[in-house]
């Protein structure tokens, strides 16, 4: 189990792997930088505050505890946070998407030791992530299933199919995060499909729900220190978030904030790499 | 270099435009056609129609299984739905709707799937339709088109929406060159000779066709003429236009951007199989996913090349000799 970092070590971390979240799209000239940026202090915080035992050596080791990024195409933020863990080099990370990479447009867990889906096609991670969850109980391990899905991804039928089951054999062995940024590809959440009072509809399904800023990493730290603590219930962590948070000023400037499935330009990275480098 | 380059056909829009724009289109005249999308039209290009006609567009989220059921109830009260998402999301995440809200009633739902084929590139397998065709094939009473360039494809948007019953529609993402003049006599279930030949005949569909009639030129210059048949419409097939290929030129390759089971490549060996069995060979995805990178690189890794049918179409001729 690697160090837990304190609290201003966690930022700063998060403040890195948005940098190479940023560098590794723009070299792909592709990608999903935004829906990653959304994503990473949740991301850090369970890599890097002491929540998730893992090894870079053995990643498949039975009792490591597992992260599944169900919103799959949100991979640069894990391919970075897994190289700043020491599973490849930040040079691997960088040829994201070129043909022979096994860093793909989205992950792919026969190419990379680590990854433990292959996601891409929203829906099905948590499904997945039930499936750990029980074998763990069967093999009597005491691993943890943490998940994270799209706000848009829960309009799949299959999340809410997952929801239930999860609930129906209590386990407590699971947390599932949403990433509730607000937007999806085609527009705001609230236009396309509203999800409301997306804490409570999970809550009606029998989970511990809380609902939280997912930007802030206090309140990450604190959310994910109180899931683990639920005994005889699944947890949700509803994360407020801002999809591009940590580089807004610079996509405000193209009048685009959901800025989905693009990267930006090289003059843009600069200005964003810029932006994070004074936050550090 | 683009496929069709080599034999001087120029390039196109990509089979997508080509559809939103003809959608748009038929969408001022035909008051029964809706669209039900999955959080994609900015992809699939039936944004265009939703936008101009904000009463007839429905976006449901990310949810293909209702999405395609909700089509068939629009269906079951006259209306005519294009339901359009990624080919993979719509074909391979739908299926039983598909079959139970769509194929099975036989309701008049035109399915239309984009991001087909290893050509999408960077995105990756996840995103590549690439069992689509194998899927749509397998349901009874559902037309199969698979167009090669824009003119073909805004015709196919037209028939398809004529034609009464399910259909299936493949539109891939990337500009292809254009084979065909724009206008060009399109009829479903009815092939389009691009070449003609008497050594061997290359099948193809989809941006294999270009393939095909780069083919057709490299083998020209040895003095082998091969015939290039545009096979766009895979279910109904085309028999009699296959069975003359079959025994005019005793050798037939087939070419698709499709996994190697269950798409063209079955279904024309069936039909020559029973009306004139000759050599056969086959270019396609193979039996595997494929994997980021940029289209070409992938084209030429995954053999999906005008080499690659020039090759194929050197040992159907040889095999014919023996
Ligand atoms: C089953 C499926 N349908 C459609 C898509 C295409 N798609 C990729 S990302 C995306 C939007 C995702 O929105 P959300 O879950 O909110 O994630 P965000 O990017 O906002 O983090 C869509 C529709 C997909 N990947 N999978
Ligand atoms: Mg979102």
């Amino acid at each position: 189990m690697p160090k837990a970092l304190n609290l201003e070590e966690l930022k700063s971390k998060a403040n890195d792997i948005r940098k190479l979240i940023v560098r590794c799209t723009t070299a792909a000239g592709s990608g999903h930088p935004s829906s990653s940026l959304s994503a990473t202090d949740v991301v850090t915080a369970l890599y890097f505050g002491g929540f998730m035992k893992y090894n870079p050596q053995q990643p498949r080791d039975p009792d490591r505890d597992r992260f599944i990024l169900s919103k799959g195409h949100a991979c640069p933020v894990l391919y970075s946070a897994m190289a700043e863990a020491g599973y490849f080099s930040v040079d691997d990370i960088m040829t994201l998407r070129k043909l022979g990479s096994p860093w793909e447009g989205h992950p792919n867990m026969r190419r990379l030791p680590g990854i433990e889906a292959s996601t891409g096609s929203l829906g099905q991670g948590l499904s997945i992530g039930i499936g750990h969850a029980l074998a763990g109980r069967l093999d009597k391990k005491s691993y943890h299933v943490y998940v994270m899905l799209g706000d848009g991804e829960t309009g799949e039928g299959q999340v809410w199919e997952a929801f239930a089951a999860a609930e129906k054999y209590r386990l407590n062995n699971l947390t599932a995060i949403v990433d509730r940024n607000g937007y999806q590809q085609t527009g705001a959440t609230k236009d396309v499909l509203d999800m409301g009072d997306l804490a409570g509809k999970i809550a009606s399904f029998g989970w511990n729900v809380q609902t939280i800023n997912g930007n802030k990493m206090d309140e990450v730290v604190h959310a994910l220190e109180k899931a683990r603590a639920v005994k005889d219930q699944p947890t949700a962590i509803v994360a407020n978030t801002k999809k591009g948070f940590g580089i807004l000023p610079v996509l405000e400037t193209t009048g685009d904030l959901n800025y989905h499935g693009k990267p930006l330009s090289k003059e843009l990275a600069e200005k964003a790499l810029a932006l994070l480098s004074q936050t550090n | 270099m683009y496929l069709g380059e080599l034999s001087g056909l120029k390039l196109g829009p990509a089979p997508r435009d080509a559809f939103g724009d003809a959608f748009k289109e038929l969408g001022k005249t035909n008051p029964l056609l809706v669209t039900v999308d999955g959080d994609v039209g900015n992809s699939t290009r039936t944004e265009p129609f939703a936008l101009a006609y904000p009463d007839r567009g429905f976006n449901v989220g990310i949810a293909e299984s209702n999405m395609v059921s909700i089509a068939g109830g629009l269906a079951a009260c006259g209306k005519i739905p294009i339901v359009a998402s990624f080919a993979c999301f719509l074909m391979d995440n739908a299926f039983d709707q598909i079959r139970m809200s769509v194929a099975f009633p036989q309701m008049n739902v035109k399915m239309v799937g984009s991001h087909t084929g290893i050509s999408i590139g960077e995105d990756g397998p996840s995103q590549m339709g690439i069992e689509d065709v194998a899927l749509a094939c397998s349901l009874p009473g559902v037309v199969v088109i698979v167009p090669s360039d824009a003119a073909t494809t805004r015709a196919a948007t037209a028939a398809m929406i004529e034609h009464v019953g399910p259909t299936y529609l493949r539109v891939g993402r990337g500009k292809l060159a254009e084979i065909h003049a724009p206008g060009v006599k399109f009829q479903i279930g009815k092939a389009i000779q691009v070449r003609d030949g008497s050594d061997v005949t290359i099948v193809a569909n989809g941006l294999m066709v270009a393939a095909a009639v780069d083919a057709a030129t490299l083998l020209a210059k040895d003095g082998v003429k091969a015939r290039v048949l545009d096979m766009h419409t895979i279910k109904p097939i085309d028999a009699e236009a296959l069975a003359a290929a079959a025994k005019e030129t005793g050798a037939i390759v087939v070419a698709e951007e499709h996994l190697h089971h269950g798409g063209l490549g079955s279904v024309v060996a069936q039909v020559t199989a029973a009306a004139h069995p000759v050599p056969m060979e086959f270019v396609n995805v193979g039996d595997t996913y494929a994997e980021s990178g940029d289209p070409d690189g992938l084209l030429k890794k995954y053999d999906l090349t005008a080499e690659h049918v020039v090759r194929a179409a050197r040992r159907a001729i040889q095999r014919k000799a023996s």
